[in-house]
């Protein structure tokens, strides 16, 4: 249970804190800080190379390194800001304000030492294990604004978005803050990952516009093959992603990891499905965007559903999903390049949701919290998608407009046209 | 002499390679090439969204061969290369000026 888990965590912590120093008992556990250091390099290797390659198979051959440069450039800066303020901002103690964000008494990791731990996990692994969350949510929003975006750009909004946005939404679900008080059941990110990033995305494309040429003169996708490599790679990293949300190597954390894998092969063969009847030809780029639908809509679920929840999440998100993409993208013809929103956002949220339902015994989940009622937790789900989507919505348009400001949004349209490789960074993904 | 250009579809190129060196041809120079005629390219789609691919991926074909084995090619092209559909490519024949033969400065049907 993340959401609790990660929180319950959290109260743990400041009870023993408030107890005299002998009654501090917390030992550490090997099986589960092993557990833990593998699902740290697990995620990580989900934004490099993995989420690097799927989009850069997605885009212009003109613009594959640039794709790949920005989710290295801001797995760097994810990083740094992460150990300057941004964990101490989601995860310590906030004080007075601490329903509403963290603190920065752990900035630089001050006072952290060699032997703190969370929970029964050193901190410098539950640092590690959060950042990689902290670098990938940033990356997902790539896929809404590739070949057009200056380069300057994406890293102010990527920096300022992770202080603004992401530091605080985390915190509210799994740092101690009010959504995680209220009971919000986000095992592994469908709010704190999927749903600012999916939101974020759209929010940004309304503002930068299309790309040129959209929706009826564009390439498509440059490397099939490259898009089915990073996703496979995504697929693999994203056990550490769900079953390391655990923070435990225990049945949970079994689980969380079967599920996910359920979810995802089911959506992949939902969006195959679809596209078969529709089109009269399976596609390789569909099936692997139906597991990644798959993957983001089981995440918030992944450690209270069962079985049978998770193959029913995987088929509803790969139909959901898909006729999102259809909706964005085609009818309200609004070039999230590569469905951040419609697959990530629209997933997370979906996830959200039906927790309150999938979670229950009688669905074969691991059930509700004591006190919870279906519907009350339905109503707690709803809050949170809201204050979440809500919060994300407005504050990434104040920092799109400030960059804008700054340094401005999109580069020229020679640079374009000749791709953002040459014009942005002074390389070319193919000498051919 | 002459030169045979021909415009193909890539999957045909062994069978060509095959037939032509039946009938004598020697060699033959090969390039990928993009293009379209009157099948004016194709369609592909990705996540449901149709992209019109302009350019069709082609083989083109340049054998330079006397005069006399010229209906040969032309008709060996013309029979393996056909598949009956759209887009099966065209074949040109030019007059050919002069051929030199690097190595040994040979000239006209002996450098062939």
């Amino acid at each position: 249970m993340s959401g609790m888990r990660r929180g319950g965590v959290f109260v743990a912590i400041l009870i023993l804190l408030s107890l005299p120093q002998s009654a501090v008992a917390a030992t550490l556990s090997g099986a589960n800080t092993s557990w833990i250091l593998t699902s740290t390099a697990l995620v990580l290797f989900m934004t490099l190379p993995g989420l690097a390659l799927f989009y850069g198979g997605l885009v212009r051959a003109q613009n594959v390194l640039s794709v790949l440069m920005h989710c290295f450039a801001i797995a760097c800066l994810a990083s740094v800001l992460w150990v300057v303020g941004v964990y101490s901002l989601a995860f310590s103690d906030g004080g007075a304000a601490n329903q509403w964000i963290g603190g920065l008494g752990k900035a630089f990791l001050s006072g952290v030492g060699v032997n703190a731990l969370i929970g029964d996990i050193p901190e410098s692994v539950f640092f590690m294990f959060q950042m990689t969350f902290a670098i990938i949510t940033p990356a997902l929003i790539v896929g809404a604004y590739p070949e057009r975006m200056k380069f300057s750009a994406v890293l102010l909004i990527s920096g300022l978005w992770l202080v603004i946005v992401y530091a605080p939404v985390c915190h509210w679900s799994w740092g101690g803050g009010w959504l995680g008080g209220m009971g919000v059941m986000d095992f592994a990110g469908g709010l704190v990952v999927h749903a600012t990033a999916g939101v974020s995305a759209i929010v940004i494309v309304k503002c930068l516009g299309s790309r040129r040429g959209f929706p009826n003169e564009l390439r498509p996708p440059h490397s099939p093959g490259m898009v089915m490599t990073g996703a496979a790679m995504l697929w693999v990293g994203w056990f550490g992603f769900n079953a390391g949300s655990a923070l435990a190597a225990n049945g949970g954390a079994g689980m969380a990891m079967l599920v996910t894998h359920l979810s995802a092969a089911a959506a992949s063969l939902t969006w195959m499905t679809i596209e078969w009847i529709k089109f009269g030809k399976p596609s390789l780029v569909g099936i692997v965007t139906g597991m990644v639908a798959g993957l983001a809509t089981i995440t918030p679920a992944s450690g209270f559903v069962g079985p049978v929840g998770g193959l029913v999440y995987g088929v509803l998100a790969g139909g959901v999903c898909y006729a999102m993409v259809n909706l964005i993208k085609h009818r309200l013809a609004i070039d999230d390049s590569l469905d951040v929103f419609a697959v990530h956002g629209v997933g997370g949220i979906l996830g959200i949701l039906l927790v309150a339902f999938f979670a229950v015994p009688s669905m074969g989940g691991l059930g509700l919290a004591e006190g919870m009622t279906v519907a009350k937790q339905f109503g707690v789900q709803v809050l949170g998608v809201g204050a979440t989507v809500v919060w994300t919505a407005i504050w990434t348009v104040i920092i799109v407009k400030l960059v804008e400001l700054l340094v401005g949004l999109r580069v020229s349209v020679e640079a374009e046209t000749e791709g953002l490789d040459l014009s942005e960074h002074g390389e070319r993904g193919y000498h051919i | 002499m002459k030169l045979v250009m021909a415009i193909i579809k890539p999957f045909k190129l062994e069978d060509v390679r095959a037939a032509l060196g039946a009938i004598g041809v020697e060699g033959l120079t090969v390039s990928e090439v993009r293009g379209y005629g009157r099948q004016k390219g194709q369609t592909e789609i990705y996540r449901g969204a149709e992209y019109a691919v302009s350019f069709v991926p082609k083989v083109k074909l340049e054998i330079a061969v006397d005069d006399g084995l010229v209906d040969q090619v032309v008709e060996a092209i013309r029979e393996t290369a056909n598949t009956g559909k759209i887009g099966d490519g065209k074949i040109f024949v030019y007059e050919l000026g002069a051929v030199v033969r690097i190595r040994t400065g040979e000239t006209g049907s002996e450098a062939l």
